[in-house]
């Protein structure tokens, strides 16, 4: 077979090897959509927005540089630390303290001729979603769910049945040690990261009992240090996990209730491994997770081979511990997602319950992990984190129980908000089960 | 215990005010994979890298072990830097053009991390060249500039621990390569990426043992509940002689270990002394344990027989040996150089001890479970002691055996606390015969999975990538072939490989790369390999056995032992 006919770019020497494969089909690209002339120039028109520039998104930054894209934006509100550098390659020494987004973009800027990469050193909930309309592909680095599940429900909120553009191809990576995963959701067509909370269940928390009165372990030492201790001796007006003294004085706490206790195994970097949940990281996973990612942004953007998303897999999980494993699949959508579902999921509840028990609960439960819940029934507000007006006024509540006193019933649907989901109502369908 | 007693104080009475120092700091996230041992085996590693073609994926393996500072690197690259080597690599600049791509890629890697050296060849350097003899015997020696040949760095470098080499290579550089990794008994990596596919080999100098593995959590806990000492029978005795009458804070922070073994008491009674084994029985074992369960308190039932009936399944495991393990004590060492090594030497007495007592040496590890404080730390010291009573075992065993005067008893303790999780790799017992040769072993693998994907659509398992390997392999030394050309060089291999249409396909997607690397493969690429060298330097987690890959069309990867 005759390879067909290469399009180059405006640089066609620099960019001779991606113009082969971008401009010409292979054997597995749609050729129904795929206008191998226009794909240069289509890409350079794109606008790409990364969100984050730590381990994964410096290696984002330079891949999309190098994929054909020129009109990059990047996020990020962190400022630079010493413990970047085994993996945030685009920072130095010197650049400890400054702004990652500012740093990350220049750096790329300098080294890849023609790429224009802006900068953005704010958190991703300062922007609304005029600037979020200006994007065709977001891609995610980021290392906390929150901030996922922000910019997900935002994606699916800004999706405009009318508005074709109005939908933005969403890829996420993540990484832990040697694993990680790399997905892609287009926003109300398939399964969205509120669809797969469950794939990343919360730790579970140590009962506060066992922190106060029973612990057993080092980690239980040094929660007692921080949830506790902190708490009655207030050492300094507010923690900060990053200042060495604050953590020298958990460390000094918890070891001191160790030693109480004959408890082994309290170090300084445990200490701070707890209190900052520390996930291990690398240069060489962030280096796989990034690229499949950026992988997927340039098929999706060239159309020059079919990309992960739709209709089939959608999900790649990776594993480096014990050789080298994927697993590439369809991770469902779920129909009563409460961010692209149309349905109310099912919330089990324990019948004796009081309204408190059941605010509390939200924190830890693998489908909805919210911190701060309000929630309101179908005819009245139950409990309100804020104003504090509110707050003060159904505060009462938190001690009734909710069958009975609160007259709620088999079926019955309540509507949960939260700080952190600022745009979102979670639809809950109640289920009694005695646990 | 006295001498448990002092350990813990010894160690929990650190240089307090000492935080961690700057290296550290910047190597904190990662030592928290590999700790500071994997990280001095990393410092002082040397590596060499064959660049060759685009020559983007070493490069990219190379800043990931740079970051966590790798000891020393040298890249060997015969190219001169051009414009579309801009387009394609990171680590190249408009500076560049027209230099050694040798030495502009090592300069620009040594600015990610101070600590690590580097350096570049072909260098031009003087080399004395021996002139016919003079009429009266003498000879002449007259400089001449000339590169250095990868051969004669080869044989003037310190020893480098790992050789990388990328294609399209030259294939008369193979059996230097192959050679060298004999003669000093170097792991070799061949990478290969092109278009949307990358593959890479791993080759060892012999069988790779790995003590460290880093197995999940969970899979680690070994409770002895079929099979307890005395000590801790007597523990757990005392504790539940009264049970009905402890008061409800008693009976509930009653350990779920403790009450395992009371339960399991109280069924050899009724049962002939024989402890629950089928699915049936231990489910009746574990309605047992639920009905010992208080539900007339406040909380309407209690914590630690929950956590006591939920472990009954895994806990109720009689001991058998772990496959890594049975490999293990079925190899024999090869030469006297491995016969001679602490590993071999200590597997070798774990395997007696094994002979003998039906056991592995106790990991000594004890998971969390609701009970007191005291309680707990007692039950922990109780499997402590039994884990060091069986390493002073194993110890004794490893001295007794000649050349085990030597061994590093970290390392027996080691062995002994990861027993059930070591493994081999690369173990060559399996392969019959000389004559079995590596074209041999491909064309069975081919077959097999060829066979295999006959079936994908019932089994339900994903094809097989091996079509992505033979024709990379197709052109490991050719720039650019056609897809015609490709398909017949894979038809050496697997006969009528023009009428497999996955082959024909991958043959014309290899094709339209014309050899050229997409930056995103390579990186990815240059990821897994980087992950592969930790865990080769480190001899922590486990290396794949023995070439991986990858398709980036369907976003997947397959290890095969080829």
């Amino acid at each position: 077979m005759a390879a067909g006919t290469v399009y180059p770019a405006s640089e066609p020497t620099r960019w001779k090897y991606l113009d082969r494969i971008r401009t010409r089909p292979g054997p597995y690209t749609d050729e129904s959509t795929f206008d191998g002339s226009v794909v240069a120039e289509t890409m350079e028109k794109m606008s790409i927005l990364v969100i984050g520039a730590g381990g994964l998104g410096c290696e984002i930054l330079k891949n999309l540089a190098l994929s054909g894209f020129k009109n990059i934006h990047v996020i990020d509100m962190d400022t630079i630390d010493i413990s970047n550098l085994n993996r945030q390659f685009l920072f130095r020494q010197s650049d400890v303290g400054k702004s990652k987004a500012e740093v990350a973009a220049k750096f790329v800027m300098n080294r890849v001729k023609g790429v224009t990469i802006t900068p953005h050193n704010c958190k991703i909930q300062d922007k609304d979603e005029d600037f979020y309309m200006q994007f065709q592909i977001v891609v995610c680095g980021l290392d906390s769910i929150e901030a996922r599940r922000w910019i997900n429900a935002t994606l699916v909120n800004m999706v405009d049945e009318e508005m074709e553009d109005s939908l933005k191809p969403l890829i996420d990576g993540g990484t832990e040690g040697f694993k990680g995963q790399a997905r892609v959701i287009y926003p109300t067509m398939t399964s969205c990261i509120e669809c797969q909370l469950d794939m990343h269940a919360p730790r579970a928390a140590v009962p506060l009992c066992t922190l106060a009165s029973i612990p057993r372990q080092p980690e239980h030492c040094i929660e007692w240090a921080h949830v506790i201790a902190w708490d009655q001796e207030k050492p300094f007006p507010q923690l900060d996990k990053d200042d060495p003294e604050h953590i020298t004085w958990l460390y000094q706490k918890a070891l001191l209730r160790a030693q109480e206790f004959n408890i082994s195994g309290v170090t300084y970097s445990l200490t701070q491994g707890v209190v900052k949940n520390i996930i291990p990281a690398i240069a060489a996973t962030n280096s796989v997770i990034a690229a499949a990612c950026c992988n997927e942004a340039f098929k999706i953007a060239s159309g020059c081979a079919p990309s992960l998303g739709w209709p089939e897999n959608n999900y790649m999980m990776y594993s480096g511990n014990d050789s080298i494993y994927t697993y590439t699949f369809k991770h469902e959508r779920k129909e009563d997602c409460p961010v692209c579902g149309n349905l109310a999921r099912e919330l089990i509840v324990d019948p004796e319950w009081t309204l408190g028990e059941l605010v509390e609960s939200f924190a830890t439960r693998p489908e909805a992990q919210l911190k701060k819940p309000s929630i309101r029934a179908e005819k009245k507000t139950l409990y309100m984190q804020s104003p504090a007006s509110l707050e003060e006024q159904t505060r009462p509540n938190l001690e009734k129980k909710l069958v009975g006193e609160l007259g709620l019933g088999e079926g019955d649907e309540i509507g949960v908000t939260d700080p952190a989901f600022a745009t979102v109502s979670f639809k809950f369908r109640l289920k009694f089960q005695k646990a | 215990m006295p001498d448990e007693m002092t350990e813990i104080v010894m160690a929990q009475t650190p240089p307090i005010l000492h935080g961690p120092s700057e290296k550290e700091r910047k190597y904190d996230r990662q030592l928290r994979l590999w700790a500071a041992s994997g990280q001095a085996a990393l410092e002082s590693a040397n590596l060499l890298l064959v660049n060759s073609g685009s020559g983007v994926v070493g490069v990219e393996t190379l800043k990931n072990l740079v970051l966590p500072g790798i000891g020393r690197f040298t890249i060997y690259d015969e190219k001169l830097v051009d414009e579309a080597d801009l387009g394609v690599n990171f680590f190249l600049d408009q500076g560049s053009l027209g230099k050694p791509r040798s030495r502009c890629l090592t300069e620009m890697l040594l600015e990610l991390n101070p600590e690590v050296e580097g350096d570049w060849y072909p260098k031009q350097e003087v080399q004395w060249s021996r002139q016919t003899p003079e009429l009266d015997g003498s000879r002449a020696y007259t400089p001449m500039l000339q590169d250095t040949s990868l051969e004669s760095l080869l044989e003037s470098s310190p020893v480098f621990t790992s050789v990388l080499y990328t294609h399209p290579v030259r294939s008369e550089y193979i059996p230097l390569f192959e050679a060298y990794s004999r003669l000093h008994k170097t792991p070799l990596v061949a990478i290969h990426s092109a278009g949307f596919y990358s593959s890479f080999q791993l080759t060892l100098p012999g069988a790779f043992a790995i003590v460290d593995t880093h197995p999940d959590e969970t899979a680690t806990t070994d409770l002895r509940v079929l099979s307890p000492w005395p000590e801790l029978v007597e523990f757990a005795r005392a504790m539940t002689r009264d049970i009905d009458k402890l008061d409800d804070h008693e009976h509930g922070h009653l350990p779920y270990l403790v009450l395992l073994l009371h339960f399991l008491d109280q069924w050899r009674d009724s049962h002939g002394n024989q402890y629950p084994s089928t699915y049936k029985e231990k489910t009746e074992f574990r309605n047992l344990v639920q009905s010992g369960a208080r539900t007339d308190n406040a909380e309407g039932g209690e914590e630690n027989f929950d956590e006591a009936a939920a472990a009954v399944l895994k806990a109720l495991v009689p001991p058998s040996l772990p496959s890594g393990l049975r490999e293990v004590f079925e190899y024999e060492p090869k030469d006297l150089a491995e016969k001679s090594s602490g590993f071999w030497i200590i597997a070798s007495a774990i395997k007696n001890y094994y002979a003998e007592n039906g056991s592995l040496p106790l990991p000594g590890s004890l998971p969390d479970m609701k009970a007191k404080s005291g309680v707990y730390i007692q039950l922990q010291n109780i499997y402590k002691k039994k884990a060091r009573e069986d390493v002073t075992d194993i110890l004794r065993r490893v001295q007794a055996t000649p050349g085990g005067e030597h061994v590093d008893s970290a390392e027996v303790e080691l062995f002994c606390k990861n027993a059930a999780h070591v493994k081999l790799i690369n173990a060559t017992n399996g392969d019959a015969g000389a004559n079995f040769t590596k074209v041999d072993r491909l064309k069975r693998v081919v077959d097999q999975e060829l066979a295999n994907d006959e079936f994908a659509e019932e089994s339900l398992m994903p094809l097989s990538l091996v079509p992505i390997y033979l024709v990379l392999q197709a052109t490991a030394h050719v720039v650019s072939a056609s897809a015609q050309e490709i398909v017949a060089e894979v038809a050496k291999i697997v006969p009528h490989a023009e009428q497999n249409e996955r082959i024909v396909k991958a043959a014309q997607e290899v094709a339209r790369a014309e050899g050229g690397e997409l930056h995103n493969i390579a990186a990815l690429t240059g990821g897994m390999v980087a992950q592969e060298m930790i865990k080769i330097i480190t001899k922590q987690y486990i290396p794949i056995d023995n070439t991986c890959i990858f398709d980036g069309i369907s976003s997947r990867c397959q290890v095969l032992r080829l």
